[in-house]
């Protein structure tokens, strides 16, 4: 049996009254790639500090490549990259003296360095860019850079935290091609949280977190399963009669919305041809999506993660107690 | 693409691998150093104008009172002070800077011990003070003091000691310090009083039995009249203004021998690295 990357069990963080973490469990396979989805607030940032050995747990255990977060300290940060939500690079010093100041601090064998560097800074495009100072670069070149250095040591677990935040949809769909590279090519698990639902459809599994608190954990498509329905939408010339028949014929609630009849039904691809043949109405088109991992957060916890991070806005000081 | 990722395995911590951190935290405060040439300047521009505007100016007034000596060569052991520890100080806001933008915690949540980051920044603090002390020991030929190798090696030792102790003392402040304005504001507070009653600026003989004692008590002292005394020691001062100008520290009657003042110095040093060492294990 291979040790899990993280091993989780009732882990607990309190800040005074305030339950920031109220004992999660959860374990992680080596290799896997693993979400923390969640509102802001919801306790991701502080769950991830604690794993980073950054913050003591209040209570309950953690084991991060095989070692106890709290008694191995030193085992744990040997074999972990982070990347964290705010930038941790000297903006004074080269890409390359950012980098070559992480290799000495992890001790990275001397042999080794030159060619590691090249390799990880190749990797996210920024080799012809090494000589430059750090506060010449944008803000996906300082994330890029940050992901080369997290992987420079040739971590077990590489922990990123919202990597690509504040980024626009270019920079964050390359960060995601990065990824996808680094777990085909170097053996890796990675923890990871976000907001963007969409991003988290890159995991292999993801844990959706509210008010400090794993709500379900499991594959992405699995969750989309969970919710059962899919959501279909047709376009017809006369929607007013499409919505009584679907009333009438198969007891579906149907509404316009974007300018379609629309409906959630279980397996929707099977419901079509049932559609058209006991409708009775002229179709011009059909759609059948598969819910959306935005459907999932609505079904577990009641609400939309954007509804969420509203109401989760006094939260922000608990973030800034783990960030310190 | 290369095919192969290469495996970087870590070794566990050694002491040679909290060397190499030491080393390389060291080596960062000088690059930060020599590439911010506006701190530079400036840092040198202050005990410039001290000795060679102030110093000529009060000079004037002195002259008659300490016949045989130019005020300048009075001043020029306290003003390299003023430079290292200005500079040291300096050195060890940068903590508080790496907080406020992040890179402390680059630094704090690598495997190495925290003693091995304190001492780099410590040891890196004294030897860019050191640097700026040099410029100040190039100019000594301006203000009378002869370039001999002799004085210039003590100097350089005691200027050293001196730096390391005062960045430990910087480091030990900004350990819990979370911004920049409440460090500085802090710093200016700490130093300034402590530079007026080191010796620095007037002789420490003859004064009020009150700012006596506050200048026995004051730490920097012991770093000052060691410079003092190496650089009245090479040049020829007639015996009465030696006296005045550099009466050394008496506890009680006794008079504080060199190696114990640098004793002194060495010691509130090691104090206070273990203290700052301390502040940041209890941080994490």
């Amino acid at each position: 049996m291979t040790t899990p990357a993280v091993a989780v069990q009732g882990l607990k963080k309190t800040y005074g009254k305030v339950e920031a973490v109220k004992g999660v469990s959860f374990e992680v396979a080596p290799g896997e790639v693993f979400g923390f989805l969640g509102p802001n607030g919801a306790g991701k940032t502080t769950t991830i500090s604690m794993l980073c050995t950054l913050i003591h747990p209040t209570g309950g255990q953690a084991r991060v490549a095989g070692h106890d977060v709290v008694t191995a300290r030193d085992q744990v940060r040997a074999n972990i990259g982070l990347v964290f939500q705010d930038p941790t690079l000297d903006s004074y010093l080269t890409a390359e003296q950012n980098l070559r100041f992480h290799a000495e601090l992890y001790g990275v064998p001397k042999s080794l360095v030159g060619e590691r560097l090249r390799q990880v800074m190749e990797m996210v495009a920024l080799w012809d860019r090494k000589d430059a100072k750090v506060m010449t670069f944008s803000g996906g070149m300082k994330r890029r850079l940050e992901i080369a250095r997290g992987l420079l040591h040739s971590p077990r677990v590489l922990f990123l935290d919202e990597p690509t935040v504040g980024l626009d949809p270019q920079t964050r769909s390359a960060i995601w091609g990065y990824i996808n590279k680094l777990r085909h090519r170097e053996d890796i698990t990675i923890f990871m949280t976000t907001h963007y639902m969409d991003e988290a459809e890159y995991c292999d599994r993801i844990a959706i977190m509210d008010h400090g608190e794993i709500v379900v954990v499991d594959s992405p498509e699995a969750l989309k399963a969970s919710v059962g329905k899919d959501r279909v939408q047709i376009h017809t010339p006369d929607e007013g009669a499409a919505i009584l028949a679907l009333r009438e014929c198969f007891g579906l609630e149907a509404a316009v919305h974007e300018g379609a009849v629309t409906f959630a039904v279980a397996s929707g691809e099977e419901f079509v041809p049932r559609l058209f043949a006991e409708l009775g109405l002229p179709i011009q088109s059909v759609s059948v999506s598969r819910p959306s991992l935005d459907d999932v957060f609505m079904n577990y916890t009641g609400s939309t993660i954007r509804d969420a991070e509203e109401s989760g806005a006094g939260n922000q000081w608990m973030k800034a107690m783990a960030r310190r | 693409m290369s095919a192969e990722a290469i495996a970087v395995r870590v070794p566990g911590r050694s002491f040679g691998h909290d060397l190499r951190a030491v080393k390389v935290v060291l080596h960062r405060e000088m690059l930060r150093f020599v590439s911010d040439r506006t701190r530079m300047l400036s840092m040198l521009l202050q005990p410039v104008l001290w000795l060679f505007v102030m110093g000529t100016g009060l000079g004037s007034l002195v002259q008659g009172a300490i016949p045989g000596i130019d005020y300048r060569t009075f001043m020029y052991p306290g003003m390299i002070s003023m430079t290292v520890i200005m500079t040291g100080m300096f050195s060890a806001a940068s903590i508080v800077w790496d907080r406020e933008f992040g890179f402390l915690r680059e630094m704090l949540v690598a495997p190495v011990s925290r003693g091995a980051i304190v001492v780099g920044k410590c040891l890196g603090g004294a030897i860019v003070a050191v640097g700026q002390g040099i410029v100040i020991l190039a100019m000594a030929g301006l203000v009378g003091v002869p370039y001999s190798p002799p004085l210039m090696l003590t100097l350089l030792f005691e200027m050293f000691l001196a730096a390391f102790t005062i960045t430990a003392f910087g480091v030990t402040l900004a350990a819990r310090m979370k911004n920049m304005q409440t460090f500085f504001g802090l710093m200016q507070m700490a130093i300034m009083p402590m530079i007026f009653l080191s010796g620095a600026m007037f002789p420490l003989a003859n004064l009020p039995s009150w700012l006596h004692v506050l200048t026995t008590v004051n730490p920097l002292t012991y770093a000052v009249d060691p410079m003092r005394q190496a650089v009245f020691a090479a040049v020829s001062v007639p015996p009465e203004v030696d006296a005045m100008l550099n009466p050394g520290v008496q506890w009680f009657g006794w008079q504080v021998p060199i190696p114990v003042e640098l004793g002194l110095v060495a010691a509130i040093g090691a104090a206070l690295l273990g203290v700052a060492i301390a502040q940041f294990r209890r941080a994490d």
